[in-house]
């Protein structure tokens, strides 16, 4: 079987070692995995800052680099959703409406895509995880359940549920940085939740969720450690 | 969208991040919020756990988006049985139109003292300001909405308007009011409330009350509340005035029954409210009670420029105030901080659009949400009010918007293009090397000073392990 792999413009550029990992987990559980190299970004910075023209300028390259007939596999909740649930809008109308419509049914999160086919993936850890619900995943692809079977699924490594952890961490895109003081209080209280479990490690199946919890959490001295789950998965 | 009159109260002049930041400051108010918050939210699961919630909102959203789809059609069916039962129908286009019926009314009919209950419609249009610009006295009769009317300060919440006040603040404002010693207890201060309030009952010309909704099917206009005072300000009054969001229609007492029923559960997490009213007519010959006349005042203010846009289903809501405490956002800054009477998810798609997408102050509350989607989750009738978000700032016109536009113009010229692409992660991943000590960014300039604002940025990752 072959998949596409979507790295996100996040994990291009701050933390490729997401997309590699992902990519591991798919090629160990036997996947031929193509890369598109003409790739960029799904456009939802764009779409989500009510700048809808813009975003369908960049998500044409994703309809591009993506064509053909294989599923698409992307490690973030939130990309996936952007596809999934965003380019049906974005696109409603366009001359590329109904590739937007055809790259949304084949696209897939990465636990998401595992659970489906029922890929076995071999992991193996150590130590306890704590999970975060992120938004997108949760209520935009209404998904709970295929990112713990994953990390249930991982060999030695227990999981601890903390408090709230449907609860919005509070990145949002652009919100982060337009309203800094909100998104910071609320990324606080998601550390602490998570600092409580007393789990080794946070782990979530968004990378932007992760970078914005772990950094207000050293800013505001609370001792977590995080992983992508794609990264838990490559052991 | 033309110029309207702003729906934002006219003190809300400071930037929406300055509001919330003093928001934010406020540990009482935090106290306050986070005690709201999960009282309604363990309410709400507990009668989610013992109805079959999920049908029920499938049904609403039904309901309602039938409702609205056949929005002129029922609106004429209603003001025909409305004046048929003996009462008075006017459809105000904006709030001024609203306003100087009601005021004119009051002239021409020598009133002095109105008493009003509950109604976000009434706050949307300024009625209160515009009745005491016209020499009358206006009381407000709800409990929460007396004491913010004496605090001087606006509702912060749909259905409690009060929450951010905690029980010692409201004995201060009720002993200025009075001037009277006040004990501490929570009885004896609304047994007072009673006492100061029934004299503003019996003595009023006029009673004006908001609409939950009214019955096209018959004419009626259903009141709901949970302390009584609405029921006596549209009866004992000779003048009842009931103001209307055009919006708040429902075809028949099928449909009404349902909304009666998931309305207290969305909003209190309740199976009933307190008073449920239900007004056809004023009182007719032989009647012992109800008011002489009857008025019913149906305001759009900009609400049918939604019909058949992509921003009906804004028309869908019911004002049950779930999404305010549904929402982190709102959790966390309280409704104050939106500077509208309209606040949470819902305010910040309605607000925008009811006063014109060129507002400075309004137009900023679309943004003030991370687009978690809880606020769909927890909506009575399933309004899809992140995607509504998304919309909202689309349509935004004010010159920062415009400026962000321009941002956003170069990043898609650059990201649509592969190598141009490759070239940008290439100089950002330099960037990040040379920003980060020890993998952490504790300071960074432009565009990413706004995130170490409140939080460092791992350079390298995984992070390195905290020390």
């Amino acid at each position: 079987m072959r998949a596409m792999l979507m790295r996100t413009c996040l994990s291009d550029v701050m933390a490729p070692s997401v997309a590699r990992a992902a990519r591991t987990v798919l090629e160990r559980a036997g996947l031929t995995v193509a890369v598109p190299r003409r790739q960029t970004c799904c456009g939802q910075p764009g779409w989500s800052s009510g700048h809808p023209e813009q975003a369908r300028r960049v998500a044409r390259t994703a309809l591009a680099a993506f064509a053909g007939d294989d599923p698409v596999v992307v490690p973030s909740g939130s990309c996936a959703a952007m596809v999934r649930h965003g380019y049906p809008e974005l696109f409603a109308g366009q001359p590329e409406e109904e590739a937007a419509l055809a790259m949304a049914a084949r696209t897939r999160e990465l636990t998401q895509f595992i659970a489906e086919q029922g890929l076995g993936v071999g992991a193996r850890g150590s130590g306890s995880a704590t999970y975060h619900d992120s938004c997108h995943m949760l209520r935009l692809l209404g998904e709970r359940e295929s990112g713990r079977a994953a990390l249930a699924a991982v060999d030695g490594v227990e999981l601890r549920e903390m408090q709230a952890t449907d609860v919005c961490c509070g990145f949002g895109g652009t919100f982060s940085v337009n309203f800094p003081e909100v998104s910071g209080r609320l990324g606080e209280e998601k550390a602490r939740n998570a600092a409580a479990t007393g789990a080794d490690e946070l782990v979530a199946c968004d990378l932007s969720c992760l970078l914005h919890i772990v950094g207000r959490a050293r800013r505001t001295g609370i001792g977590i450690r995080a992983r992508h789950i794609a990264e838990v998965l490559a052991g | 969208m033309s110029s309207r009159r702003p729906v934002v109260y006219p003190d809300t002049t400071a930037p929406l991040r300055e509001r919330t930041r003093e928001a934010l400051a406020d540990d009482a108010l935090a106290a306050n919020l986070r005690a709201a918050g999960a009282s309604w939210g363990a309410a709400r699961a507990r009668i989610a756990s013992e109805n079959p919630f999920a049908q029920m909102r499938d049904r609403a959203r039904e309901i309602r988006r039938g409702d609205v789809r056949d929005l002129p059609e029922l609106l004429d069916r209603l003001e025909e049985r409305v004046r048929a039962a003996g009462g008075v129908v006017t459809r105000a286009a904006d709030a001024d139109a609203a306003c100087r019926y009601i005021t004119d009314l009051a002239a021409a009919r020598g009133a002095r003292l109105v008493a009003k209950s509950k109604s976000m419609a009434t706050e949307e249009i300024k009625l209160n300001e515009a009745i005491e610009e016209s020499g009358l006295r206006v009381v407000e009769t709800d409990l929460g909405e007396w004491i913010l009317q004496l605090a001087g300060q606006h509702p912060s919440h749909i259905v409690a308007p009060a929450v951010p006040l905690n029980k010692e603040q409201v004995r201060q404002v009720l002993m200025a009011e009075s001037g009277w010693e006040l004990p501490s207890d929570r009885e004896a201060l609304v047994a007072h409330a009673r006492t100061r309030l029934r004299e503003v009952f019996a003595s009023a010309d006029i009673g004006i009350s908001g609409v939950n909704f009214g019955v096209a099917e018959t004419g009626t206009i259903c009141v709901v509340e949970n302390e009584g005072n609405a029921r006596l300000v549209t009866a004992l009054p000779r003048i009842h005035v009931a103001v209307m969001g055009m919006e708040r229609v429902v075809r028949d007492w099928d449909e009404a029954a349902h909304i009666l029923q998931i309305l207290p559960m969305a909003a209190i997490g309740d199976d009933a409210a307190g008073y449920v009213n239900l007004i056809t007519g004023p009182r007719a010959p032989g009647e012992a009670d109800g008011p002489e006349e009857l008025h019913l005042v149906i305001v759009d203010g900009g609400r049918s420029a939604l019909l058949g846009t992509d921003l009906e289903e804004a028309l869908d809501c019911i004002r049950c105030g779930a999404c305010l405490y549904s929402c982190p956002m709102w959790r966390s800054v309280g409704g104050q901080a939106y500077g509208s009477p309209y606040s949470g998810p819902i305010g910040s798609v309605l607000t925008p659009l009811l006063e014109g997408m060129e507002g400075e102050r309004s137009s900023e509350l679309p943004f003030m949400s991370s687009l978690c989607g809880s606020c769909h989750d927890a909506c009575p009738v399933g309004i899809p009010l992140h995607d509504l978000l998304v919309r909202v700032r689309a349509r935004v016109t004010t010159a920062a918007h415009r400026r962000d536009r321009a941002r956003f113009r170069l990043w898609s010229l650059a990201w649509s293009s592969p190598a141009a692409y490759r070239a940008s992660v290439l100089l950002a991943r330099m960037g990040l090397r040379l920003a980060g000590r020890r993998g952490w960014a504790r300071r960074l300039p432009g565009p990413g000073a706004e995130w170490t604002s409140q939080r460092d940025l791992p350079t390298r990752w995984p992070p390195t392990p905290p020390r």
